[in-house]
């Protein structure tokens, strides 16, 4: 990986930005952070010329669902090596989840954040903070300063907020910072010591299984809170078909809720775990072919604003061993956009517009970020696709240090070349 | 075959080949042969992670009624929990030239694992919720003694499927011999895809009793209760428990079984475990006998390593 800041001229791309009602093939030339001169045939002046024909250069990718790790627990992953892994996956920003050690819950460890993420130099790593403190459940984190600090959302993902009462004072409180709450919807009590989804797999592999209540019951809390309270809610990594149901009638009743699907959810089922397959957990487990198809259409009309990796690393070891105590975590930010090219945008479910649409204007809208375009003048953050390449995953040469995906193996066609950082290029 | 996990993986003639060899042996113990050398200089480790006294107890008999070394591994109870001392336990013994490992663990799976790693037989005892292939053969076995065939018999198993090996493990043999299985409990203790298993699942215990040629009851756990899934034992026996009467619903030459240990007086009445039809004691004869039949399969003649 690479980065320069000499003037890059991409020369006959696709250019594809819906904002812009852009969809055309021309040049592209990036200087000093900004695009300096878009569409046609440009002159490249002493540039330095990336041949694009064939390619897309669309608004970059953002992933609002990551988890980096760090502080503490970056024997498995931290954010110079999960930056790293999201520039090869196309990515210009991710939000960084604060399930770390100690927890995000300060506006010191948000500073902490982003000053990695600012030394590290390659995409945006974006703070998300704690609802609570410690992630405990009990006691609302430092909302206002962590906001003033500069993080993008706040989250207790890893795990739900229990008490409804926990929760109707953090949507209160929030809401007079702007913030966003992104909630990982899980009941305690009905997801039990479920290792996967509770279904006819689960019963046939003997294993615990999580119900799909689990989910359903605390969504619906959510938005009825969101009903009487207000509030912004962003829901995790929807896993069902009821809770698609329940976004969608929420925002037939102007609710301010938004969801995101993972691209697991999107293409595999409870099947994947048959075998024991450890590379299959994860958390909300993977569902019945039901369910997938409900996320796909879900993400298709719109119901579903975006689409994020919940990018999860663990060390090989951890993901080893037996299903029960195998960690949950698949690791996601390499193979999502290929992933979403090969299956959905290849198959003509996604167009190339709507890809833009849910893996860069989505994530930018759920996370208040203005939104990447392609425009003159306007900073640079793209991403170059090449949608013909094929490939095989290889997680073993991934820059991430969580090689643990039930996609290894995979043949997939397409895939990031490179994106623009606030204007700085980096190869993927 | 180098292992035998679950019933998932024998087709019905491998089950059938299982269900002669014991017959067999079976009728070579009553003889008197408990010292056969089938697998004389063969070594056997029972590898039990789960408390058990008479499957462990089986397994080790059936080693060494056929002549093989029989080693039993205890481990600690406080390093069960950690799946990678497992592995490592178990690799360790493959490295000494173990020729089989009997397994029993708390979790899925494991036994599977152990499998892909080892050169050694893997035998599953039990594993988690998951499978008890050999309880399911011997089950077979009593079935096809009591009533001359497996095939064709209506088979009533009760109580609770959900965290029953035992209950997979026989829908599967069962089914696959010919049999057809339908099974009953507390809509808590029935888990979601018992179809797939290929039986059916009755609305009462009345309907699953009706006509039952074989009647098998499973242990119910005391943690069941703390779990919040029935509300007590004593409920249990008046609402779910196998009693004399409502054996009358079965066929009247209907046999009873039970993998034990029996909770008396819950999940069964002991007038009925003790009573004329049931075949409990039966079974654990035919456990030494299906075991023995199993390891000479796995490991007679150029079997494994």
């Amino acid at each position: 990986m690479t980065w320069t800041q000499r003037p890059v001229m991409v020369r006959g791309a696709r250019l594809v930005d819906p904002g812009e009602g852009l969809d055309e093939v021309g040049d592209c030339l990036v200087a000093d952070g900004r695009i300096r001169a878009l569409g046609g045939r440009g002159d490249a002046d002493g540039a330095q010329v990336i041949e694009a024909e064939g390619l897309w250069l669309v608004p970059g990718l953002v992933d609002p669902h990551v988890h980096l790790r760090e502080p503490g627990l970056t024997h498995k992953e931290d954010i110079a090596t999960g930056a790293r892994a999201a520039v090869a996956g196309g990515f210009v920003a991710v939000a960084a989840m604060p399930n770390t050690r100690p927890v995000v819950d300060s506006p010191e460890l948000i500073t902490y954040v982003r000053m990695r993420s600012d030394a590290v130099g390659l995409c945006r790593v974006l703070p998300v903070g704690a609802i609570t403190r410690g992630q405990a459940g009990r006691e609302l984190a430092q909302i206002g300063d962590m906001a003033a600090a500069g993080a993008v959302a706040l989250s207790d993902d890893g795990q739900g907020v229990q008490s409804a009462g926990m929760m109707r004072c953090a949507l209160r409180y929030a809401s007079a910072f702007g913030l966003p709450l992104l909630l990982h919807e899980q009941d305690d009590t009905l997801a039990g010591d479920g290792v996967v989804h509770e279904g006819a797999v689960a019963t046939r592999l003997g294993l615990a299984g999580q119900p799909r209540e689990a989910e359903e019951a605390m969504v619906l809390r959510d938005v009825h809170l969101v009903e009487r309270n207000g509030g912004r809610i962003h829901l995790c990594h929807l896993s069902t078909a009821g809770a698609v149901q329940v976004v969608r009638e929420a925002k037939a009743r102007g609710l301010r809720v938004s969801a995101e699907v993972t691209p697991h959810h999107l293409l595999l089922t409870d099947e994947a775990a048959r075998g024991y397959d450890t590379r299959a957990k994860c958390n909300p487990p993977l569902r019945t072919d039901g369910d997938r198809r409900a996320l796909v259409d879900g993400l298709v009309d719109g119901t579903i604003d975006c689409i994020a990796t919940d990018h999860a690393p663990h060390t090989d070891d951890e993901k080893e061993g037996d299903f029960v105590s195998a960690a949950f975590g698949i690791s996601g930010l390499e193979t999502a956009l290929a992933l979403v090219l090969t299956h959905l945008v290849d198959s003509g479910r996604l167009s190339p517009a709507a890809l833009v649409e849910r893996m860069s204007f989505g994530p930018c809208r759920v996370l208040g970020l203005c939104r990447h375009r392609l425009r003159e003048g306007a900073v640079a953050n793209l991403t170059l696709i090449d949608p013909g390449v094929r490939w095989t995953v290889e997680p073993q040469r991934f820059h991430s240090r969580g090689h643990a995906t039930p996609f290894a193996g995979a043949r997939l066609k397409g895939r990031s070349r490179g994106v623009f950082v606030d204007g700085r290029w980096m190869a993927s | 075959m180098k292992d035998l996990l679950g019933i998932e993986e024998l087709t019905r003639q491998d089950m059938e080949r299982y269900l002669a060899t014991a017959v067999d042996l079976k009728a070579r113990l009553r003889q008197g042969a408990k010292k056969m050398a089938v697998l004389s200089g063969r070594v056997v480790v029972t590898l039990f992670l789960e408390a058990s006294t008479r499957t462990r107890t089986s397994f080790e008999l059936a080693g060494r009624f056929l002549g093989a070394h029989v080693q039993s591994f205890a481990l600690a109870q406080s390093s069960v929990d950690k799946g990678e001392t497992l592995v490592d336990t178990a690799r360790a013994l493959d490295a000494m030239a173990v020729d089989a490992i009997v397994v029993r663990h708390a979790v899925a799976g494991v036994p599977h694992d152990l499998a892909r790693r080892l050169e050694a037989a893997v035998v599953n005892a039990g594993d988690g919720w998951h499978e008890h292939p050999t309880q399911a053969l011997l089950d077979a076995l009593t079935i096809l003694e009591r009533r001359g065939r497996v095939e064709g018999q209506r088979i009533a198993i009760l109580g609770d499927i959900r965290h029953s090996r035992v209950a997979r493990s026989a829908m599967l043999a069962y089914g696959g011999l010919g049999a057809s299985v339908t099974v009953f409990g507390p809509a808590t203790l029935v888990p979601e895809g018992v179809e797939a298993y290929g039986a059916e699942v009755a609305t009462s215990l009345e309907a699953a009793l009706a006509g039952a040629d074989v009647v098998q009851v499973l242990r119910i756990q005391r943690e069941r209760m703390h779990a919040g899934l029935i509300p007590s034992l004593e409920e249990y026996h008046r609402r779910f428990g196998l009693t004399q009467e409502r054996l009358r619903l079965a066929r009247p030459d209907a046999v009873v079984m039970h993998p034990g240990p029996v909770n008396r007086g819950v999940e069964i009445e002991s007038r009925v475990a003790d009573g004329p039809r049931s075949a409990v004691m039966q079974a654990v004869e035919n456990g030494v006998a299906m075991r023995m039949a199993v390891l000479c399969h796995l490991l007679g003649e150029g079997g494994s390593r």
